[in-house]
């Protein structure tokens, strides 16, 4: 099952399994963050950028620490603390060279942490046997469909305040029938690309 | 500041609903409601860890410091999911499939460090106890409305650990009801449904 050709893999990432729409990973910020395409954008960057170093160290730490001890239950805690510790990196290193989009991404960096869509990658990862090739090309393929997605979301979010809809359905109900709409052009990849 | 177990637990499944409430949690609530029986299943784990997580954070709550109290929370949480994450793999392999990464990603569910964080941390132990039981229930009842209609309507029938609770007479069954598209339709209805009434109460004056 590693003998998958990395193109699959990518592929995968980006539209068979896209985080957002076919496994309801990183919902919170999904609905958190689309209401406009400038945060969105930003998000999305910040979150590719700790996807993919998420998914490196934790290949290195689980192969090369916790495999060795026999220490695999501690796999969920290790790789928990590992995120946080990288948001809190990246947070330091952009604050301190990049001041500018330090600004522009203000809250989202923190928010990260918690986002299950990084924990997902790292999970996967694991559990499909990836190598370490494997598992970065998985990690940003999984970073760029959730940045798609995420952009698709916000234009159409920002325009469709502007239609006149009952008051009841407007905001996060509204959110979810336009998701329902991009989930089943997503779903379709299944037959598309098979795999 | 009156209250009383029982009250504690109705505002859990009323007006603090970790779905409809608070829109806490929805990673879960979508991606595993694809029939009762997972939707029992996650809300069973994530019961245990709301309930531990939240006696222990709230007897600690004194000797935690502020600044660092998330981490320790989340450190918390993370070992009691590695305990469901492993009594599941032994005892229920095939719940454990079924629900496959969504077991551990219960530490990343926002209603558990949520509720550490807006009650169990600022509460005794006995009603952190009683508010991780209310807001387990409420998760638990939404959890199961909505893999009920997508069960039902995706495969025409519910069938939960092997006695059939209802069939239907739809035909052909609506397939796109347990793929993806249909959790989010559900869930989106549902949440307009419960907005209309909210505001109908509101304007009633209630």
């Amino acid at each position: 099952m590693v003998e998958k050709a990395l193109f699959a893999i990518f592929m995968e990432g980006v539209f068979i399994k896209n985080f957002l729409l076919i496994q309801f990973l990183g919902l919170c910020s999904f609905v958190g963050v689309t209401k406009d395409v400038k945060s969105a954008a930003g998000m999305s960057g910040a979150v590719i950028f700790v996807m993919t170093m998420a998914a490196s160290v934790s290949y290195f730490l689980y192969t090369y620490i916790l495999e060795p001890a026999k220490m695999e239950f501690l796999g969920l805690i290790s790789f928990i603390v590992v995120i946080a510790a990288l948001v809190q990196l990246v947070e330091f290193v952009v604050r301190k060279n990049i001041p500018a989009l330090y600004r522009s991404l203000g809250i989202y960096l923190p928010l990260i942490t918690t986002n299950c869509a990084v924990l997902g990658v790292v999970l996967l990862n694991v559990l499909s046997e990836y190598n370490f090739i494997q598992s970065l090309v998985f990690g940003v393929a999984a970073g760029i469909g959730f940045t798609i997605v995420m952009l698709m979301m916000s234009g159409i979010r920002e325009r469709s305040n502007l239609v006149n809809i009952p008051s009841s359905v407007r905001g996060l109900p509204q959110a979810f029938l336009v998701a329902t709409m991009l989930s089943m052009a997503f779903v379709n990849y299944f037959w598309v690309i098979p795999i | 500041m009156s209250r009383n177990p029982v009250s504690e637990i109705i505002r859990g499944i009323t007006r603090d609903n970790p779905i409809f409430g608070l829109v806490l949690g929805l990673c879960p609530a979508l991606a595993v409601t694809t029939s009762v029986e997972n939707a029992i299943g996650m809300s069973a784990g994530t019961f245990f860890v709301l309930f531990c997580a939240n006696i222990f954070v709230s007897a600690l709550r004194k000797q935690i410091p502020s600044t660092v109290r998330l981490p320790i929370f989340i450190i918390i949480i993370a070992t009691f999911v590695s305990i469901v994450d492993m009594v599941m793999e032994a005892f229920f392999p095939p719940m454990y499939a079924a629900l496959g990464v969504f077991i551990p990603l219960i530490v990343v569910n926002c209603v558990i460090i949520g509720r550490a964080e807006a009650y169990a941390n600022k509460n005794n132990v006995f009603y952190s106890a009683i508010d991780a039981i209310g807001a387990s229930i409420g998760f638990l009842l939404v959890l199961c409305l909505i893999g009920g209609i997508r069960e039902l309507l995706g495969t025409g029938q519910i069938v939960t650990f092997g006695y059939t609770l209802i069939s239907s007479p739809i035909d052909p069954a609506m397939t796109t009801m347990i793929l993806p598209p249909g959790a989010f339709l559900t869930i989106g209805i549902l949440m307009a449904i419960v907005n209309y009434q909210k505001a109908r109460k509101a304007a009633r004056g209630g």
